[in-house]
């Protein structure tokens, strides 16, 4: 039979998750030949991840391949057909960090003969397999026609991260930061859980379409209910802690610190992503002002706007995680807690996408994410693949002077904090911009005076990160840094840094193509196309 | 357009070249580069069409960049980015050229950053679209930061990042405005676009309040790279600090900046802003040209008194901008290539016997002719230049700025009333004369008198028996381009005027109604301010 055919037949919603089926088989096959007696199956495993990362994405399109007009149920229908190249294009580079660092010292006992091999001490294909997991989580949640389903994919999205800070290093450290991440996270997931309930309470329904519905009914005659704002509030306030925004951050610094840098780095694209996605269904729920949706008799209904309480929580939040973030960098004197207020802080200017609203805020944000990701990837790729004496690097001694011994790492390092900062023409920068002019669209006037006064304070230690490797002379911490024996690091160290350059280059096109995968209607084509030909 | 993007990149191009070439051709391909950068440049300008109207070539093609935002990638000069493009790329290979003996450490690098300092300058002055400009103008700091921070003076990291996070938090402002125009614009025709002149057309038409506002953004970016009066401390340190050639460009092409967004931003932008500060800003570069050249005369550090020098320069040239007439305007912009010839020059100069004696104080050194009198001549002559000598470059453009302020008054004949006037222009002039004091001290103290030679020379251990030499071939080559450039301007001013004259009157063409507005408002008849007050709000509220 034509497998074209046998996809046709699936149904239009089981077609939409192609991409996460490959990833579940993908884990499950990593998971199982990770207890392989044979060394290169053991080390093969990052590449499956690759692969199985990569075919996720070459599914993409024939995922969404259909025509449009069946009926997904889904709140924002092509919102996936951005979100998951982009997590999954991520993930890739973030596999490449941690190759060689995972069972590092046990695969070393075995080679040496000290050891024989036993599959119990082995964890490097869990830690693949839990990687593959979490992605596929983040991949989800952008398919979620429901509260249950929201809650679950971002769930399955931190579940894995948790057992991923404590196995992916060596050392004590990992575990502190874990079980510290584990509390603090049951902790926010009870909060939002709490708060669909109330939604579920005040709206009748777990389905995301009739609460959108529910919540206009409910604002067209009496005003959102007090029930569904408090449901909203606190749905918002427990996602923050996946998006490292005030007031649920205080892990970040700590739990960057302590995990290993190559799951620092996933911490800090996979799970923002996946909350900054579940945060854009929830309050495409409430809607924006300006926007509209059709409901099911084709009639076009117009959205009041945020309640007030919720767009002045999202705008205190965003205010005070952007300069909380700046200002925190600023007193660090550890680098990968530098990079820990500078997510925090990052946090904070995508934050202003979500009080924008709007169509463009939506797209600012995920343009802002897949451009956060790339340029923090690069600077977690390029401190992972470097070591002192077995340890990563860490304080600012570590990578003064680096230019010296590692002259492409420490390029890359400035590279990733230029683009950080906003300079041009960095993606980072391209990215702001498209974030400032969506505040501007929704006349935030101040939340732009605010990112600015930010982006000028985050210079100061961004320059730190940027200047050190490049100008100053070596310490004799930086003298002991030699690379790591795998050249996979490197090589993402190299492909995000340059990335950072040539994505600004082809910013138009992916921001069309983010444009395009959050128009409400689903046969975007045909609707952009239907004023020319009357 | 093309030919544009190609001068821009061609120095690009150059800098892959020398990453991938062995360090001792590292030199000879920066030079290539920025030669064929300036070839290219050159060709630009013998063919450009516009010499004589003030428009823009090429004037129709848009170049999309990110279509959705309204960025795009449209280049094109008008005389005055022409001028200064011109300008930077003439200096480019001569700073490269000057540089050969003095870089040592890190070759590759530094002709690598100084090559991708010239074209980001070069796209800063080409940019017609806003943030295309604002690419430019804040990617300059990138290469002029490691420049500093690596080949400077003992401070070098501190200059290069007080430098930086000065001029970075002042941009942020101008970017803060140039989005808001941005949003105006797309407010009143639906659609995001950052060409400057459909941003400049909808900021004119905005009420006097907001355009106030917008200019004080723009202006506060500017100012620190101009650098205006209170906010000018970064830059004698980065002078200092910074290797020749890197305070070459910095003088010459970087300060540049600021007074070019003037003239391409705050003034056309918002010229009801502008009126209502055209004192304040003039206040300030009174104070700069004073206080600025106070310090230049008991300064014994002769590269920190050029340093200091500019901000004077500088002062005077925003005075003349902000005249707001054809006079002064023309002066001041036919002033930024000068400062930039003749100020460049002299930080060549003085690097050269940097070079040689490792000290750059004038209580050691002293009465240098006797030992190197081809240096000596060189140094007389562009110290005259930036004196102001009739006969040099510098004369025309100061002698117009000091006028424009002079017609700049109340009751002006010239068509362009003023808030400033004579007073303005007599203080200004005295800044002159201080100009012309404290440069001949300095002439006098290490060009004339006896010879004051440093007893020991870090590097060069028996002075009597092998003497400091003069300059050689290559540092004649240096100078002397620039040394024609100044005569042929002092001689032959009057094509480069004519074509400025129609820019700056594009640049003003919305300023005589303001003008005349504002004044209408000021205050000495206190009866009939109440009436102006509504008029006033009666303009704001259409």
């Amino acid at each position: 039979m034509n497998p074209m055919m046998a996809l046709a037949e699936l149904s239009p919603k089981l077609q939409l998750l192609l991409p996460e089926m490959v990833i579940f088989v993908g884990a499950v096959i990593v998971a199982i030949r990770g207890l392989s007696r044979s060394r290169s199956a053991r080390e093969s495993l990052p590449l499956l991840t690759c692969i199985t990362l990569l075919a996720s994405i070459a599914v993409v399109p024939l995922a969404w391949s259909a025509d449009g007009s069946a009926d997904t149920g889904l709140l924002l229908p092509r919102l996936g057909r951005f979100v998951d190249p982009m997590i999954a294009g991520v993930a890739v580079l973030l596999t490449l960090l941690g190759i060689g660092t995972v069972d590092r010292r046990i695969e070393a006992t075995f080679a040496c003969g000290r050891g024989t091999f036993d599959p119990q001490r082995v964890i490097r294909g869990e830690f693949y397999a839990f990687f593959l997991f979490s992605v596929m989580g983040a991949m989800l949640l952008a398919n979620a026609t429901d509260l249950i389903w929201l809650f679950l994919a971002i769930e399955l999205v931190s579940l894995p991260t948790y057992i991923m800070v404590a196995i992916g290093g060596q050392g004590t450290r990992p575990h502190e930061a874990s079980v510290k991440y584990f509390f603090l996270g049951a902790m926010s997931t009870a909060i939002f859980l709490y708060g669909f309930a109330l939604l579920y309470w005040s709206t009748g329904s777990l389905e995301l379409i009739a609460i959108r519905d529910a919540l206009a009914a409910q604002s067209a005659t009496t005003g959102i209910s007090t029930v569904a704002t408090i449901g909203l509030v606190m749905a918002i306030l427990g996602l923050c802690f996946k998006i490292t925004a005030v007031p649920m951050h205080f892990y970040a610094p700590d739990v960057y610190e302590g995990a290993p840098t190559h799951v620092a780095a996933f911490l800090a694209f996979i799970p923002k992503a996946a909350g900054f996605v579940a945060l854009v269904l929830l309050l495409t729920c409430v809607g924006w002002s300006g926007h509209s949706f059709l409901d099911a008799d084709g009639v076009r209904i117009a959205y009041d706007g945020l309640p007030t309480p919720i767009a002045a929580i999202l705008w205190m939040v965003a205010v005070i995680t952007m300069t909380l973030g700046n200002v925190g960098g600023l007193l660090q004197t550890s680098v990968k807690r530098t990079l820990a207020y500078s997510s925090i802080a990052h946090s904070g200017y995508m934050v202003i996408g979500l009080v924008a609203g709007s169509a463009a805020g939506i797209d600012a944000i995920l343009l802002y994410l897949l451009a956060y990701g790339v340029m923090t990837t690069a600077a977690f790729a390029a401190l992972s693949a470097l070591e002192r004496k077995g340890e990563e690097l860490n304080s600012f001694a570590d990578i003064s002077g680096m230019r010296v011994k590692h002259p492409l790492m420490a390029w890359m390092l400035a590279l990733s904090q230029a683009s950080l900062v906003g300079m041009p023409p960095f993606i980072g920068f391209v990215a702001k911009v498209y974030l400032f002019i969506a505040a501007f669209e929704a006349a935030q006037f101040s939340l732009v005076v605010v990112a600015v006064l930010n982006s000028a304070v985050s210079a100061l230690y961004y320059l730190r990160i940027a200047i050190m490797p490049l100008v100053a002379p070596p310490s004799a911490r930086s003298d002991e840094v030699t690379v790591v024996p795998s050249a996979w690091p490197r090589f993402a160290a190299v492909v995000c840094g340059t990335a950072t350059l040539v994505m600004s280059v082809f910013a138009g096109s992916i921001l069309s193509a983010a444009r395009e995968s959050t128009s409400q209607t689903k046969a975007v084509a045909t609707a952009m196309d239907a004023p020319k030909h009357p | 357009m093309q030919l544009i993007w190609l001068s821009i990149l061609t120095p690009l191009l150059a800098v892959v070249a020398i990453v991938f070439a062995p360090e001792r051709n590292a030199r000879w391909i920066a030079l290539a580069g920025t030669l064929a950068s300036l070839g290219l440049l050159t060709f630009i300008a013998w063919q450009f069409p516009e010499w004589t109207t003030g428009r823009y070539s090429p004037s129709t093609d848009a170049m999309a960049w990110i279509a959705g935002a309204g960025l795009g990638l449209t280049v094109g000069f008008d005389t005055v980015g022409l001028l200064m493009a011109l300008l930077t790329a003439f200096l480019m290979p001569l700073c490269i050229i000057g540089s050969f003996s003095s870089v040592t450490i890190r070759v590759k690098e530094y002709y690598g950053w100084f090559l991708v300092l010239g074209a980001s300058i070069i796209l800063a002055f080409a940019a017609r679209d806003a943030i295309l400009f604002y690419i430019g103008y804040e990617f300059t700091l990138v290469p002029m930061t490691i420049v500093i921070a690596v080949y400077g003076g003992t401070e070098r990291r501190i200059a290069a990042i007080k430098m930086f996070l000065y001029t970075f938090l002042g941009s942020m402002f101008m970017l803060a405005a140039i989005l808001y125009v941005g949003w105006e614009h797309r407010l009143s025709t639906g659609a995001w676009n950052f060409d400057i002149d459909a941003l400049t057309a909808t900021s004119v038409r905005l009420p006097s309040s907001t355009q106030y506002w917008i200019f004080a953004a723009l202006m506060i970016g500017f100012a620190v790279k101009v650098p205006l009066f209170p906010l000018h401390t970064w830059l004698p340190l980065a002078h200092d600090q910074a290797p020749t050639a890197g305070s070459v460009i910095l003088a010459a092409s970087m300060l540049k900046l600021g007074t070019y967004g003037n003239y391409r931003f705050a003034l056309p932008m918002a010229p009801a802003g502008g009126v209502e500060l055209m004192s304040v800003v003039a206040i300030l570069s009174i104070i700069a040209i004073i206080y600025a050249s106070l310090i230049c005369w008991v300064q014994t550090d002769a590269k920190k008194l050029i340093a200091y020098s500019s901000v004077a320069h500088l002062g005077l040239c925003m005075l003349g901008l902000f005249a707001l007439n054809p006079v002064g305007a023309e002066g001041a912009i036919f002033y930024m290539v000068n400062h930039g010839l003749s100020t460049g020059a002299l930080f060549l100069c003085i690097g050269m016997f940097y070079e040689r004696y490792h000290t750059k104080d004038t209580e050691v050194l002293g009465g240098l002719a006797k030992r190197m009198p081809v240096w000596a001549c060189f140094m007389v002559f562009f110290t005259l230049a930036s004196v102001g000598l009739p006969g040099l470059n510098g004369f025309v453009g100061e002698f117009l700025c000091v006028g424009g302020t002079f017609l700049a008054e109340h009751d002006s004949q010239s068509g362009y009333p003023g808030v400033l006037g004579p007073w303005y222009a007599i203080v200004a002039a005295l800044g002159l004369i201080f100009a012309a004091m404290y440069l001949l001290i300095l002439l006098g103290k290490i060009v004339w008198g006896p010879l004051r030679e440093p007893q020991r020379i870090e590097g060069h251990h028996d002075l009597a028996a092998v003497p400091i030499a003069d300059l050689n071939l290559r540092e004649v080559i240096t100078l002397a381009p620039i040394a024609i450039a100044c005569l042929w301007i002092g001689f032959q001013p009057k094509p480069m005027l004519d074509a400025i004259a129609p820019c700056a009157e594009r640049m003003l063409v919305n300023y005589p109604a303001q003008v005349e507005r504002f004044m209408r408002l000021e205050p000495p008849a206190v009866a009939a301010g109440a009436t102006a007050g509504d008029k006033l709000g009666a303009e704001e509220s259409r």
